[in-house]
């Protein structure tokens, strides 16, 4: 399927700058990450952690760096923690310099689980701390269904975006922080996307259209300079028209009016808006 | 052991599944007040000691401070009545153990060694005043005997002190020597050597069934006399496991009757595909079929696509979790060990259990010892472990189903299987080719071998009775795997670094490298290399140990280096274990001494041939004598309810099915969000291309007519693709038998109807069976309350999965009616077959008539329906299947949330007619535009059964029979599982 976005001006371009897609230890959407990447113009290596620790690989090479989905650890010890453990105990110093850089770092799912027990989201005053917590499901089980999101905040990541339609896959999303910290959030702009109803009203923490219990429907934050950005539902996973849950409705819908299929996905507006970002 | 241990407890300052967790109890009927949960790691070290400032430290990483609190060494406070700790038994796999281990490693710089290790448990602090009986059966649900271990402590013994500090450490005492066995036996003492096994010379005690019966035993007995010496315990046990029924599959292989002289296999399965793929010619779309660890089809010019089903019955009635768990792994290294390795990219899972609303008093041992798991148990158990496997290993877990009857209470059987997707060529190298050479180095990849799963083979070729061996409980780890097979598919195999790859599953290292050893024609392999769990091990059950997450691979010597090299950088452990060779000869050796020295004609030809004979059996049942009601709104309302028809999307929202990126059509569909009969998934990003899935089962009739019963099989799956667009030649088959008392030649006839039932249904569609498996004794012997001995044996079932080529998934078709106005079509011939369906087991009786099909009329119509979806003509197709004509609207309108008003177009007693489970059909809804192009496509097999519209289904036959909103079926048809 051809992306139409390759039909806009100034989106036919690789642009020159590179993304690292960490993998290992149970990550499993790396693959699908980084074709996502590809079809919005930009080129990535998918790096092992351990090439990153033994140093074969090198941050300072790249401009975007991904934490993607996955079961890294089995979830063992809370998810993303070990993994978080493992990036604090053996590549700390490389993730504070990436991050003085002008360079973005988004975590997508166990990426956001990551990013929160490293304390890259929020990261008050660019000082990492942990002060959120993605806790498990209010029902106890992994939640797999297509949620509707909307854009908290206008930001580079929430550009030009009305929703997102894409599925959750956790067991552990339930965002949760103090009343401080949510105040300092939303205060702040950086609740990036929040979970909604079909018709974009507010899920207010009713199931399924908050598929977790996350306090104030919240889905994805970024940090407080706006540069990391983590979020539980997967757009990468959605990333055309016939991988949305209701495409054969919808699909049905246009054959009738007459008009044609889109081949790209809502989804997709996401990685365009962190290639632009890099485009300036 | 150990000499420092140290307890870090941790909790939740207020637990989000705290809620639902009580409310569960509370479900299964337990009076609690709440439940909750603390997560122990217990640390056990000796070369060196944790300061309580270390340990602080520690026990700050393994918790998220915003949310949880932890103590080190001390009890945790709560208020509560009961506290239960549950733990591991010695030995088992404790994942969440490991972790914890690695996270300390990483952060203080230290190695754990040998009797050093992290132990995990979950300690449950009870409220409420729980009778005596009520404890003891929350004990049964929170712990498995056979995996577990329990500590209870009332309040006031948990005092300040709270749990003790446990350890679980394997501690062995085996003789690292192999013993010769003496097979100059009588008969009697011969055969019970192969029932029960060799007598342990140290304790006395046999060491779990051989499974091999006298014949088998006196051609090894003939075979070691002409080598003028006795067989070692570690030949022995390996020939039983290389001819185990689950290895060799000899009730397929053997003649039967006069008239299957090649056996069922040759003669029905195999020779099926080989006449369909000669009748093909060039359009062949098989590429491996029944040699490898999958069956492999083309999926385009540059990629194949390979599946495999498999079966872990007996793991599963005894650990439902765990064998689930290993069932789902383990046939993923049947992807990673197909050709050089495919990538996994869809699990498939169905469950065969009794209803979880009963609670057989069934027990394993006389005076109600050992009773069985519930169905409910069982259910959850399974349902949770093939969860676990397919989302911590990032593969996509759509498709799959449930069936329910009580003869699946003693024996469940869990169907387990994966699709993988690898391109058909590297450079020069086709992948779906392999070979060890000789000289090639013999490597283990993966987890270490322990006690675990030993006799797994031999024990699944037996009924489970009493003396059911508990060391075939294995839990898996399917993180480790994970880290194999990414390294394995996404890196090594491209590399070029290894020539042969197999998976360590039924027999472990003796299967694996036995088989493997074929290719180069002898293998020598050192047993004291192969790196072990716990020290202690015999060679004998090193050599047939089924731990899981292991792979044998030969690697040749000059790759060696960059093998090793990128699998230390991947952190998976490796290891040389021997060498392939050309001597003929399986020969392994343990500290010097050869234990094992057979040659491979006779390991892998050897088996003495059987001649099986067959009884036919007639059978006539009663038929309902119930008039049919005035109105069927209450019947139809019941119909729903059943637990073979209703919804269990509770399974589908707790399996990922979206990783990978490639959903199209997922487990349930449209707006009201229906389990549909298919999936379809993109494998290839890039592609237009999708891989259908979908299946057939109809145990029921197996009683009536085996031969029928393999053919709606077969239909069914076939047609759950032709629903949702997928062309007939770009279909193929498996099948997966699981038969009951196979040794009883009345089921062996109805085994060989439903084998030529098999070949008919395929030939008669040109498809291929591409991979099969078979479990051959699904029976429960036991006892019930008052020792009377019970056998409940399972419903001989054939399950017939499908495969097949979507070409362009944007013509696909969802199940979900779509618009008001929209015309609703049946498709195909309704009859009065009601034999074994769903509405008589309703009535309460069989029945005798079971659908009949005309394979050759059905194949021309399923062409017009593939051309008609192609052109556009179809807004949803949906197969009528379990239930009939009635259940397959009430989902389509269910699924989109609109109503329907339908007229019955037939005399037949509208009951039955609605009911009817005849084959061949589908129900099909249309744009009113479409209506001529449609109806002319097809060729006059559609008939016009009404229109979509309003918030109702009605039904009339000359008079209004139902009249049903919506929005009530759906509750109706959501309720029974609503609470899982």
């Amino acid at each position: 399927m051809k992306s139409p976005a390759g039909s806009v001006p100034g989106r036919k371009s690789t642009i020159p700058e590179k993304g690292l897609i960490m993998s290992g230890y149970g990550i499993n959407s790396e693959m699908e990450t980084q074709e996502a990447l590809r079809r919005a113009g930009m080129r990535s290596d998918i790096v092992h952690i351990n090439d990153l620790i033994a140093g074969t690989k090198r941050l300072s090479e790249y401009r975007l760096l991904v934490f993607p989905g996955g079961f890294s650890y089995g979830d063992d010890t809370g998810a993303g923690n070990a993994y978080a453990n493992r990036v604090r105990n053996n590549l700390w110093d490389d993730v504070c310099e990436f991050l003085d850089g002008d360079n973005l770092v988004l975590g997508i799912c166990n990426g956001f689980q990551i990013l929160a027990n490293l304390g890259l989201v929020p990261a008050f005053g660019r000082t990492p701390a942990r002060e959120i917590a993605l806790m498990p499901n209010r029902k106890g089980v992994l939640e797999c269904r297509f949620v509707t999101l909307k854009p908290a905040s206008e930001n580079l990541w929430t550009r030009g975006i009305s929703h997102l339609y894409c599925p959750v896959s956790h067991g552990e999303g339930n965002f949760y922080c103090t009343d401080e910290t949510l105040n300092r959030l939303e205060s702040g702009g950086m609740v990036a996307f929040t979970y909604c109803r079909d018709d974009l009203g507010p899920a207010n923490g009713e199931f399924p259209y908050n598929p977790n219990g996350s306090r104030a429907d919240i889905a994805g934050i970024t940090s407080e300079d706006g540069k990391v950005l983590g979020m539980m539902p997967h757009p990468e996973r959605a990333m055309e028209f016939v991988n949305l849950y209701d495409w054969p409705l919808m699909k049905e819908k246009l054959v009738r009016e007459g008009k044609p299929l889109p081949s790209e996905s809502v989804n997709m507006r996401l990685f365009h808006n962190i290639v632009d970002f890099f485009r300036g | 052991m150990a000499s420092h241990i140290h307890r870090i407890e941790v909790r939740y300052r207020d637990d989000p599944r705290q809620k639902t967790r009580t409310d569960r109890f509370r479900s299964l009927g337990f009076p609690v007040d709440a439940v909750n949960l603390v997560d122990v790691y217990t640390i056990a070290t000796r070369a060196r000691d944790f300061s309580q400032a270390e340990l602080a430290e520690i026990g700050a990483q393994l918790v998220n401070p915003v949310v949880q609190e932890y103590t080190v060494d001390k009890a945790t406070r709560a208020a509560f009545d009961l506290a239960i700790e549950v733990g591991f038994l010695p030995g088992v796999t404790d994942n969440v153990g490991t972790t914890a281990r690695q996270t300390i490693e990483d952060y203080s710089g230290y190695r754990f060694g040998e009797g050093e290790a992290v132990f995990s448990s979950q300690l449950f602090l009870v409220c409420g005043a729980l009778p005596p009986e009520s404890v003891e059966r929350l004990l049964a649900t929170l712990a498995n005997p056979l995996v577990n271990r329990v500590h209870v402590k009332t309040r006031e013994e948990y005092g300040e002190r709270g749990m003790d500090p446990v350890a679980p450490f394997v501690s062995l005492h085996e003789l690292p020597t192999a013993e010769t066995v003496d097979l100059d036996l009588d008969d009697a003492e011969l055969a019970r050597l192969g029932k029960e096994g060799i007598r342990d010379p140290l304790t006395g005690e046999r060491r779990g069934p051989l499974a091999l019966d006298l014949p088998q035993l006196h051609a090894i007995r003939n075979y070691f006399r002409g080598l003028g010496r006795k067989p070692t315990d570690v030949e022995l046990e390996s020939l039983a496991q290389t001819w185990s029924e689950h290895c060799k599959h000899t009730i397929f292989a053997s003649a039967m009757d006069d008239d299957v002289p090649d056996g069922l296999y040759r003669t029905c399965i195999q020779a099926a595909t080989n006449a369909i793929r000669k009748e093909r010619g060039d359009r062949d779309i098989c590429v491996t079929v029944f040699t490898d660890n999958s069956g492999a089809i083309v999926f385009d010019e540059t990629f194949l696509v390979t599946h495999k089903v498999e079966t872990h019955n007996s793991p599963s009635a005894l650990d439902p979790f765990g064998g689930a768990l290993t069932g789902i792994v383990g046939v993923n290294r049947d992807t990673i060990g197909f050709g050089l390795g495919a990538k996994p990219c869809i699990n498939v899972y169905g469950y065969c259990v009794g209803d979880p609303d009963t609670d057989p008093a069934l027990f394993r041992g006389k005076d109600r010892e050992r009773p069985i798991l519930s169905p409910r148990r069982i259910l959850d158990g399974v349902v949770h472990g093939v969860g676990v496997g397919g989302n911590c290993s990032g593969i996509p877990t759509p498709q799959g189903w449930c069936y329910f009857h009580d003869r699946y209470v003693g024996k469940p059987l869990v169907f387990a299987g994966t699709v993988g997707v690898m391109p058909r060529v590297h450079g020069k190298r086709k992948l779906y080719e392999k070979r060890a050479w000789p000289g090639d180095l013999i490597v283990m990849v993966g987890g270490r071998v322990g006690k675990d799963g030993i006799h797994g083979a031999t024990f699944s070729s037996e009924a489970l009775d009493p003396a059911s061996p508990v060391t075939a409980v294995q839990i898996g780890d399917p993180i480790t795997q994970k880290k194999f097979s990414d390294v394995i598919v996404k890196e090594a195999r491209d590399l070029g670094l290894y020539r042969s790859i197999t998976d360590n599953g039924a027999g472990g290292l003796s299967c694996a490298v036995a088989e493997m050893a074929k290719e180069s024609n002898g293998c020598h392999v050192f047993l004291d290399r192969v790196p072990l769990k716990y020290p202690g091990m015999a060679p004998w059950e090193i050599w047939i140990s089924e731990s899981q997450e292991r792979m044998t691979l030969a690697v040749p010597e000059e790759r060696l280096d960059a093998f090793m090299d990128l699998m230390q950088r991947r952190e998976v452990e490796a290891t040389v274990i021997g060498r392939f060779t050309s001597s003929g000869r399986c020969v392994v050796e343990c500290h010097g001494a050869v234990v094992m020295d057979v040659g491979l004609d006779f390991l892998h030809d050897g088996l003495p041939k059987k001649h099986l004979k067959t009884t036919p059996v007639v059978t006539r049942n009663p038929e309902p004598a119930v008039p049919c009601p005035d109105r069927l709104d209450a019947t139809l309302l019941a119909m729903l309810r059943r637990k073979n028809l209703c919804s269990r999307e509770f399974i589908s929202t707790q399996y990922d099915h979206t990783v990978q990126g490639g959903h199209v059509l997922g487990p349930v569909q449209g707006p009201g969000r229906v389990q549909g009969c298919a999936t379809l998934t993109k494998v290839v990003p890039g592609s237009e291309r999708g891989v259908g899935l979908s299946q057939g089962l109809f145990p029921l009739y197996s009683e009536i007519d085996p031969y029928r019963m393999a053919i709606a099989a077969i239909d069914l799956a076939i047609r759950g693709l032709i629903a949702i667009g997928v062309p007939l030649d770009a279909i193929a088959l498996l099948d997966n038998f699981c038969w009951c008392s196979s040794d009883d030649p009345e089921r062996l006839w109805q085994l060989k109807r439903a084998a030529f039932g098999c070949y008919d249904g395929a030939t008669a569609f040109s498809t291929p069976f591409i991979s099969g498996k078979d479990s051959m004794f699904n029976d429960f012997s036991g006892f019930d309350g008052e020792n009377n001995p019970v056998k409940v044996s399972v419903l001989p079932t054939l399950l017939i999965s499908s495969i097949g080529i979507h070409p362009a998934v944007t013509s696909a078709v969802s199940m979900d009616a779509k618009f008001e106005g929209d015309l609703v079509y049946v498709i195909g011939e309704t009859r009065e077959e009601l034999g074994g369906s769903e509405y008589f087991l309703h009535l309460g009786s069989l029945g005798n008539r079971v659908p009949a099909l005309d394979l050759g009329s059905a194949r021309a119509r399923y062409g017009r329906l593939t051309k008609a979806i192609e052109r556009g003509l179809v807004a949803s197709a949906f197969p009528v299947s379990h239930g009939g004509l009635i259940i397959a609207l009430a989902k389509v309108s269910i699924a989109g949330r609109l109503g329907m008003e339908i007229a019955i177009p037939s005399a037949m007693r509208p009951d039955f007619y609605l009911f009817s489970e005849s084959l061949g059909r589908f129900v099909v809804t249309v744009s009113p535009g479409n209506r001529q192009a449609f109806e002319e496509s097809m060729g006059g097999v559609a008939m016009l059964l009404g229109r979509v519209g309003g918030s109702c289904l009605r039904v009339t036959a000359g008079r209004p029979i139902i009249d049903l909103p919506v929005a009530e079926l759906e509750a109706t048809y959501r309720a029974p599982f609503g609470g899982y």
